[in-house]
Order: C-alpha cells, then sequence, then structure tokens
C-alpha cells in the first residue's frame, strides 16, 4: 500500500504522465482513459513541429499520427511542408526554423537533395536548416531488433556523426573548365565540441568506449585535426576507453565483426557511410532510428536518409524507423511512459513476425503494420523499476 | 591493348628470332616487406609449375637518398617498371615519420596509375556471412580527396580540397566500361554524391554518363554512396562494376573485401598510363614473416589478374582454378582461413592441381 501512496506521490509531480500513469491503476483501456484525460488538461500538451519530408515521409508520418492518436500522447504537431524538390510549395526556411527553437522537437522526414541546385545553389535545404539551427549532431543508435533475423546479431552501436561541416560544406568552385575544387573544412571548435558530445553521451549511457573513425593516413591536416581533438577529449575521460579507425578498416571490421563497435564518432561524409552501413546490417532504412541535436532542439529523423520515393502511394514502406523516432521524442520531452509503450508495441509486432512490411520479407502493408502497432498498445508497468 | 599487341608482332617481325615459341615476356616483380618475399617466392613457384611464359625481374624498392636529399624509389626500379610496362608487387611498408612518402603512393605517381581495379568474389570453401559476392571496384587513383592539398587557414581552420577533372575522371569512366566488356559483365554503377556536392562529384557524374552514351551495349545506373553502402550489406548481388572517385573507392573496395572475408583473399591491380602494376593490398604482417604461414592468395589472384591483362588467358584460368580448388577443398589453408596449412603446403597443393590439370 505505502508503494502504491509514493507512487501515486511522484505521479502528480510529473502531470505530463498523469494519463498514462491513470491507465496503469485502472482497467480501462488507454485510448479511451488518454482522450478523456486529454481534453481536460489542455495546457500540458506538447508542440512538436512537424515536418512529413519527401518520399514515403508523409505515409510514415500519417502512421505516428495515428499511433499518436490512439494512445492518447499529449503531443500537438505544427506541420509544415518542407521541400526542396517541390521548392514552390514549400515553407519558408525562417519559418521552420523559428518554429522548431521554438518547440525545441521536431519529427522529420527525410528530405530529398537533388543533384542540382534551385537557382544554381550549391547548399542542399538539409544543410541551410542543419545550419540554420546548428543541429551539430546527428546520433544514430543501431541496434538489432528482436524478430529481425540478419546476417549479423546483437549489434549495439551508437554513431555520432559531426553534421555541420567537412565534405557537406557546399563549398566548390571550377577553377578552369574540367577542374573542379570542392573545399572540406574542419575546425578544431567543431571538432572539439563533437568529441565532447560522444564522450559525454557515452558517459551518460554508461557506455564502454568511443571509436574515432578517420583517414588522417591521407588528410594528414583536415582528419588530423579532428583526431587530434577527440585524442584531447579522451584524455578528460579516463573511464572511457578510447579508439581510433581509419574508415577503410572501419567499414571493413562492420561487415565482418559489427558487435566490437560501441560508440562511434565521426567526420561528416564518413558518418553518413558508416550510418548507412550498420542500418544495412540490422534491417534496412525503414528500422532505424535517429536525431540531430543542437545545444538548443532536437530534430528526430530516420537514422539512415532515404526517401524511398519509388514506393511512393503503394503502402508498403516500414514506419518501424520513424515510430522509434517518435518513441525516442516522448522520452525527450519527458513522456518516457508513452514512449515504452510505444517501443514494447513495435517490439512485439516485430518478434511476433505475422505483420512485417516488404523490406522485411512479409507482404503487408504500412496500414496493416501501424494497425497491429495500435492494436499491441499496452500501458507499460515502469514503476516496478522505480520503486 | 591492340596497339600494344601490335607493336609486338612488330618486334617480332623485326628480330624475327622466335619463329615457333610463344613470347617469353619480362615482368618486374618487387617481393615487398614482411611476409612478401615468402608469398612471393610461392607465386614464383606457381608460375614456374604452370610453365607461364614469364621472366620476373626482382627489384628492390628499399627508399635510397636520391641527389635531392630526399629518400625515394631507386631509379633502377622505376627504370625496370618503365621498360617492362608490367609490374607484380607485394606489400610495402610505410614506415611512420621516417621523411619520405609512403612507396605506393610513389609508385602510383611515377607510373600515372589512374585506375584501381578490385574484383571482390565469394570464395566457395571459405564461408562468410554473404555467398554470391561477385563486385568489381573501379576507383579513380590520382585526385579527388587524396590530392593532398590542404592547409590551416587561419589556427584551427583547415581546408582540404578535394580535386575533380574532366580528364581524369573521363578516363576512369572509359576504363570501367571497357573493363565491363572485356570481362563479360553487365552492368556499370557509378558511385556519388553528387546530391551534396554538386559540383565535384557532378562533374565525375556527367563523364560517367557521357561514356555510357558512348558504350550503349553496358547498362549504366547511378547510385548515392550511401544507397549502395545500405544495399551492399543487405544483397550484394545487385551489384556489378562499380566506379568511383578515390575516397569513395577506397572505402568501398575495402568494405567489399570484408564481405567476402578479408583482405588476404583480394587481389587489386592498378592501370596506369605507363603500364601496370598488380599487387596485394594486405599488410607486411611483419609478426607472421619467415614463419612460412603466409597466405599467398591475394597475391597469387592479382598475378592471376596480371595474365589475364596480358592475354595470357589460359595460363590464367589453369592457375585461378587450381587456386580455387585447393580453398574449397580446404585441405591445405592457412591460418587465416582457418586451417593449419602452412604457404609451402598450400603452394604445393596448387602446383599439384595445375600439374594434373596440365
Amino acid at each position: 500500500m505505502s508503494l502504491i501512496s509514493r507512487n501515486i506521490s511522484k505521479i502528480l509531480f510529473q502531470p505530463c504522465q498523469i494519463t498514462a500513469a491513470r491507465c496503469i491503476h485502472s482497467n480501462v483501456p488507454p485510448q479511451n482513459a488518454a482522450k478523456s484525460e486529454s481534453t481536460e488538461r489542455e495546457g500540458n500538451r506538447i508542440k512538436c513541429t512537424l515536418i512529413p519530408g519527401d518520399g514515403v515521409g508523409p505515409e510514415l508520418v500519417a502512421s505516428v499520427q495515428a499511433l499518436f492518436k490512439a494512445s492518447g500522447v499529449p503531443v500537438d504537431f505544427e506541420s509544415y511542408f518542407f521541400s526542396e524538390v517541390n521548392p514552390t510549395l514549400s515553407a519558408n526556411l525562417e519559418d521552420v526554423a523559428s518554429s522548431i527553437e521554438r518547440n525545441r522537437v521536431c519529427l522529420k522526414g527525410i528530405l530529398a537533395s537533388p543533384d542540382f541546385g534551385y537557382l544554381g545553389e550549391l547548399q542542399t535545404l538539409n544543410m541551410k536548416l542543419r545550419n540554420a539551427l546548428d543541429l551539430y549532431a546527428n546520433v544514430v543508435h543501431v541496434k538489432s531488433l528482436p524478430g529481425v533475423k540478419r546476417r549479423h546479431d546483437n549489434i549495439d552501436c551508437v554513431i555520432i556523426r559531426e553534421q555541420t561541416e567537412g565534405e557537406y560544406s557546399a563549398l566548390e568552385h571550377e577553377s578552369v573548365k574540367g577542374v573542379v575544387e570542392c573545399l572540406k573544412i574542419v575546425t578544431a571548435k567543431k571538432s572539439q565540441r563533437i568529441a565532447k558530445f560522444a564522450f559525454d553521451y557515452a558517459t551518460k549511457n554508461k557506455r564502454k568506449k568511443v571509436t574515432a573513425v578517420h583517414k588522417a593516413n591521407i588528410m594528414k591536416l583536415g582528419d588530423g585535426l579532428f583526431l587530434r581533438s577527440c585524442e584531447e577529449m579522451a584524455k578528460l575521460y579516463p573511464t572511457i576507453e578510447f579508439e581510433k579507425m581509419i574508415v577503410d578498416n572501419c567499414t571493413m571490421q562492420m561487415v565482418s565483426n559489427p558487435q566490437q563497435f560501441d560508440v562511434m564518432v565521426t567526420p561528416n561524409l564518413y558518418g553518413n557511410i558508416v550510418d548507412n552501413l550498420a542500418s544495412g546490417l540490422v534491417g534496412g532504412a525503414g528500422v532505424v532510428a535517429g536525431a540531430s541535436y543542437s545545444a538548443n532542439c532536437v530534430v528526430f529523423e530516420p537514422g539512415a536518409r532515404h526517401t524511398f520515393s519509388e514506393a511512393v502511394g503503394k503502402s508498403v514502406a516500414n514506419p518501424t524507423a520513424m515510430m522509434l523516432c517518435a518513441a525516442k521524442l516522448l522520452n525527450h520531452v519527458n513522456l518516457p511512459l508513452y514512449g515504452q509503450m510505444i517501443r514494447d508495441a513495435v517490439n512485439k509486432v516485430l518478434s511476433d513476425g505475422k505483420v512485417r512490411t516488404k523490406d522485411l520479407g512479409g507482404q503487408s502493408s504500412t496500414q496493416e503494420y501501424t494497425f497491429a502497432v495500435i492494436a499491441n498498445l499496452k500501458p507499460p508497468q515502469p514503476l516496478k523499476s522505480k520503486c | 591493348m591492340s596497339a600494344r599487341l601490335l607493336k609486338n608482332v612488330n618486334f617480332k617481325l623485326i628480330t624475327n628470332s622466335r619463329l615457333y615459341s610463344s613470347d617469353v615476356r619480362k615482368c618486374t616483380l618487387i617481393p615487398g616487406d614482411g611476409i612478401g618475399p615468402e608469398i612471393s617466392a610461392a607465386v614464383q613457384k606457381i608460375f614456374a609449375t604452370a610453365t607461364v611464359p614469364i621472366e620476373w625481374e626482382s627489384v628492390d624498392v628499399t627508399p635510397v637518398k636520391g641527389p635531392d636529399g630526399k629518400f625515394g624509389i631507386p631509379q633502377a626500379a622505376i627504370d625496370s617498371v618503365n621498360k617492362n610496362k608490367i609490374g607484380l608487387k607485394g606489400p610495402l611498408m610505410t614506415p611512420v615519420g621516417k621523411g619520405h612518402r609512403s612507396l605506393n603512393l610513389a609508385l602510383r605517381k611515377e607510373f600515372n596509375l589512374y585506375a584501381n581495379v578490385r574484383p571482390c568474389r565469394s570464395l566457395e570453401g571459405f564461408k562468410t556471412l554473404y555467398d554470391q559476392v561477385n563486385v568489381v571496384t573501379i576507383r579513380e587513383n590520382t585526385e579527388g580527396e587524396y590530392s593532398g592539398i590542404e592547409h590551416e587557414i587561419v589556427d584551427g581552420v583547415v581546408q582540404s580540397i578535394k580535386l575533380i577533372t574532366e580528364e581524369a575522371s573521363r578516363r576512369v569512366a572509359e576504363f570501367a566500361f571497357k573493363y565491363t566488356i572485356e570481362n563479360n559483365r553487365k552492368k556499370v554503377t557509378a558511385v556519388h554524391k553528387a546530391n551534396i556536392m554538386r559540383m565535384s562529384d557532378g562533374l565525375f557524374l556527367r563523364c560517367c554518363r557521357e561514356m555510357a552514351e558512348k558504350y550503349k551495349e553496358v547498362k549504366f545506373e547511378e547510385k548515392y554512396l550511401d544507397t549502395v553502402c545500405l544495399n551492399m550489406v543487405q544483397d550484394p548481388t545487385q551489384y556489378d562494376v562499380l566506379v568511383m572517385p578515390n575516397l569513395y573507392g577506397d572505402i568501398l573496395s575495402d568494405m567489399c573485401a570484408g564481405l567476402v572475408g578479408g583482405l588476404g583473399l583480394t587481389p587489386s591491380g592498378n592501370i596506369g598510363l605507363n603500364g601496370a602494376l598488380f599487387e596485394s593490398v594486405h599488410g607486411t604482417a611483419p609478426d607472421i614473416a619467415n614463419q612460412d604461414k603466409a597466405n599467398p592468395t591475394a597475391l597469387l589472384l592479382s598475378a592471376v589478374m596480371m595474365l589475364r591483362y596480358m592475354q595470357l588467358n589460359k595460363h590464367a584460368d589453369l592457375i585461378e582454378r587450381a587456386c580455387f580448388d585447393t580453398i574449397k577443398e580446404a585441405k591445405y589453408l592457412t591460418g587465416d582461413l582457418g586451417g593449419k596449412a602452412k604457404c609451402s603446403e598450400f603452394t604445393n597443393e596448387i602446383c599439384s592441381k595445375i600439374i594434373a590439370a596440365s
């Protein structure tokens, strides 16, 4: 009894979680309870910017919205159509950026980057958004999923990627005809920042090892600076093992022995490569969630960035990545019970293996998969661990 | 290629010396460091058994101090490759901080080796998690990210220049299509990141498209680097020949080698304007040097590639089959493949297979 009363007092101090907690103590299904609750407590709702993105993005976002509705998550979306391939209909960068700055969280699909710039620009919209908000750290947690059988199992690594400089600086020029120079910029400030982020992340999440991925044997100054920053930072975190690895060797190790990796910190382009490689190992672009952090806000987006535009309108895309992004988002805005509920439901559906989208070897549609996840929503029992 | 043949024919007509014997050609051999000499000896032995019409000219590339005071490759080695136009090279050690450039890089510069070819094929009998891998990575070898132009503009800000030129891109693209046709392959995939690096990778991509226009019989597709990485580990069978700039090639070729079991099993060839250099790309493995434990497969398969390049296809097939069969039977495998055999036993087994077949 005393246990329960203690829990209740704890719940009262976390007003956002009241709805979920109520569900645990009553037999009312979560959907209804949450719904009646949400109408009463308008003030506690959380606003979140939503960018559906290109390709199958809108379909995936619709899945997440259905899921949020069914589980009664107190989150309101502020939706923006934002797209580089359709510039005339796209919202302004300023509007979107200020919305994200205000809300501090954003759920984002993937934006397609065409090979040519609109009006000859070199920067892509993605880069502009990242630069506007200074979303410097991209974190992708690649973990083998239950019930998804792949060549490797027990993969559990986190890839932390610097994403505001490096090869993605969009500084290119044609010095003479037929000769193009593309600048890769590496700065000490940003390298130190990402290194610190990686070590802080490792500390906070009780990870053991940080691996710096580089090519300093060839790019002695550029990648050398990055590597040196990581080495210096490593000295300040004596409890965390530090290791460095050349990028080509890293990809080779990744496909033969991916279990050896823990936290990896990489410059921009290598991060892109390793992200995709690792995602491929655990089931593809449809199942890996990621997030981009700035000092003030977080944008949650799938970890491997593919628009999957050939599947638009066919309802075959896998919404798992987006759902896991949403779960991460809920954790971040201090609604961990909802996050847990969604993650459990997704894991349940995946490990049952009855409803699967095409990329995982099934024949179910996006909608069927979404409904299956919704049907498996169960209020979690996290209070056990908290007592 | 045809020009070279013509030259040979001319040569024969003039000298008129060897009418019946097939032309014996000279090849430069750079045994390398560490396990290099052992595996080179193994390859020489196998070649002798198969009576390949090649005469080896072994040269030492230990850096010597040149007239300008810098350490570099001895002139004799350079002359040898320049004369023979073809070479086989074992692993070379690049001492860190000894004040001279990487020898690999120097050789590459010296002979204008513009294309690096790395076929990766699953070997029967050596099980990895991926089977039926059969891809060839062709990598631009002279520019791109490895141009080596870097400077620190102000303290703490470094810019590295990635250089892409039309000439080099077109050259490697043309080579890729020619290679595809000569080796009876079907498809060329250009790997790029032109959505991010719109001008530089855009230029590379444009050159590939031009060549695709020229070689219409070859299927051509373009893929983003990240898409290739993602798909390669899920289903490597969808790719055939991949052509790409320097850095991407470096990364992808090692990754593909990882799929089939590491660098000890994958051959590599560098095609240049002044000749071709075939090499094994694994390390010198100083810990097992002189212990008869090394695996000569990578160097042997590189030598087989060299034979194909010299159009000695019959010998190439014979040696390749013997090598694959030996690995497939798994009776004599070296330590890196999970066996216990010595390098000499592995070599002898291949030799006996060659004798049996010929």
